[in-house]
């Protein structure tokens, strides 16, 4: 029963605050709303943010470590979103316990999840300890989030070289595929100089690049009150993520990377009132 | 007043404050990557080839070299081991 084209994608950055958890919502309900059965996995184990962000903080009984330990099943775990019928969520633990997520245990939920979802985005925690290191282990894609500044950059860079060596598909010599999501994004500020490039940071992290998402007030909204960005309301950032998934599922091919970064940066102008 | 404030700091700092930090990032990430700054196994991995290697020949620390160069498509572990000439081995 096992779906072949069975994706597990890690949402990973190294440095903290940089939008992983905004991302992995928004891009998780963008592939439910385009029908793909998803679920997005909240590996930030103690500081469980995932379900706030997602909306369904007080639906929350068992977690992921849970299941890990075997106290509950999957499926009472997952939760079902209540506005999309694709979409669920494996809430993490609030457990002070940094060794409650074990490699077995993840790759043993992580191998249960394939057997029903077409997408397992995995919201990794900051840092390079255990619980990024396990959110990314077993993912055959990651999304690298990046702020257009130079310690994200430089975070960014490291896990890259994390991702090429401690995935197993590294360890099998496998490809594991990178996508640079560059956020919060200040068209105005790139303009005047004062903020790195599209171009800088591609040029610099040498990964193909999924989207750019503009700093945006829509995002700060949506977490307010616990809709993911493309579940809101029409907005330069819910545009901005729904290209980011048209290239994730390899609707706009490489060769016209170009194209579509150009009409990208023009949708940021225009939203672009006063300079940020 | 203001407006010619944020014109100076246009031409001035702010203008040239994204090149800066661009350059600084070729520097340190040229050092991160030569570093193998994401393989926190190598010193492991140095000490395991030592006892390996001593199984068979006398060596010291200083005589294992491993190195993880990033590229942009792969990564090089380089191992660099002298041994000692045959006179030292049986002496
Ligand atoms: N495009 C954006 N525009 C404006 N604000 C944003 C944007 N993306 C993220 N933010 C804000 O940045 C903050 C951090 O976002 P988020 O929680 O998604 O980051 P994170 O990488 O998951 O953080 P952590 O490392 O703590 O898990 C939040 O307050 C969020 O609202
Ligand atoms: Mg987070």
């Amino acid at each position: 029963m096992v779906k072949s084209e069975s994706k597990i994608i890690v949402v990973t950055s190294g440095k903290g605050g940089v939008g992983k958890t905004t991302t992995s919502a928004a891009i998780g309900a963008e592939l439910a709303n385009r029908g793909h059965k998803t679920v997005v996995v909240d590996f930030d184990i103690g500081l469980r943010n995932l379900d706030l962000i997602m909306g369904c903080e007080r639906r929350v009984i068992f977690d992921f470590v849970n299941v890990i330990q075997s106290d509950a099943n999957l499926s009472q775990a997952l939760i079902k979103d209540k506005r999309n019928e694709n979409l669920f969520i494996l809430p993490a633990s609030q457990t002070r316990d940094k060794d409650a997520l074990t490699a077995e245990g993840v790759e043993r939920v992580l191998a249960d999840l394939r057997k029903e979802f077409a997408f397992i985005i995995c919201d990794s925690p900051a840092g390079i300890e255990r619980g990024a290191l396990l959110a990314l282990r077993y993912a055959d894609e990651a999304i690298i989030v990046t702020n257009p500044e130079v310690s994200s950059v430089r975070d960014s860079d490291r896990i890259i070289g994390v991702l090429n060596s401690r995935t197993q598909r590294a360890e099998q010599n496998l490809e594991i595929k990178k996508h640079l999501l560059l956020t919060r994004y200040a068209q105005g500020r790139v303009q005047r100089g004062e903020m790195l490039s599209v171009e800088d940071v591609q040029e610099i992290l040498a990964i193909p690049l999924l989207g750019i998402i503009p700093e945006s007030t829509a995002v700060l909204n949506a977490s307010n009150s616990g809709v993911p960005v493309t579940l809101g309301p029409v907005s330069d950032a819910k545009r901005a993520y729904q290209q980011a998934v048209a290239v994730l599922l390899g609707e706009e091919s490489q060769s016209r990377q170009k194209g579509w970064k150009s009409k990208i940066l023009e949708g940021l102008k225009l939203f672009t009132r006063s300079p940020a | 007043m203001n407006i010619f404030k944020k014109f100076l700091d246009g031409i001035g700092t702010n203008r040239k404050s994204a090149k800066v930090a661009r350059e600084r990032l070729q520097i340190v990430l040229s050092h991160q990557r030569s570093d193998g700054g994401d393989i926190d196994f190598l010193p492991k991995l140095r000490h395991e080839l030592l006892t390996v290697i001593c199984k068979y020949v006398k060596i010291d620390q200083e005589q294992v070299n491993v190195q993880l160069q990033r590229t942009e498509n792969c990564s090089i572990l380089e191992l660099n081991i002298t041994l000692p000439s045959a006179k030292e081995q049986t002496a």
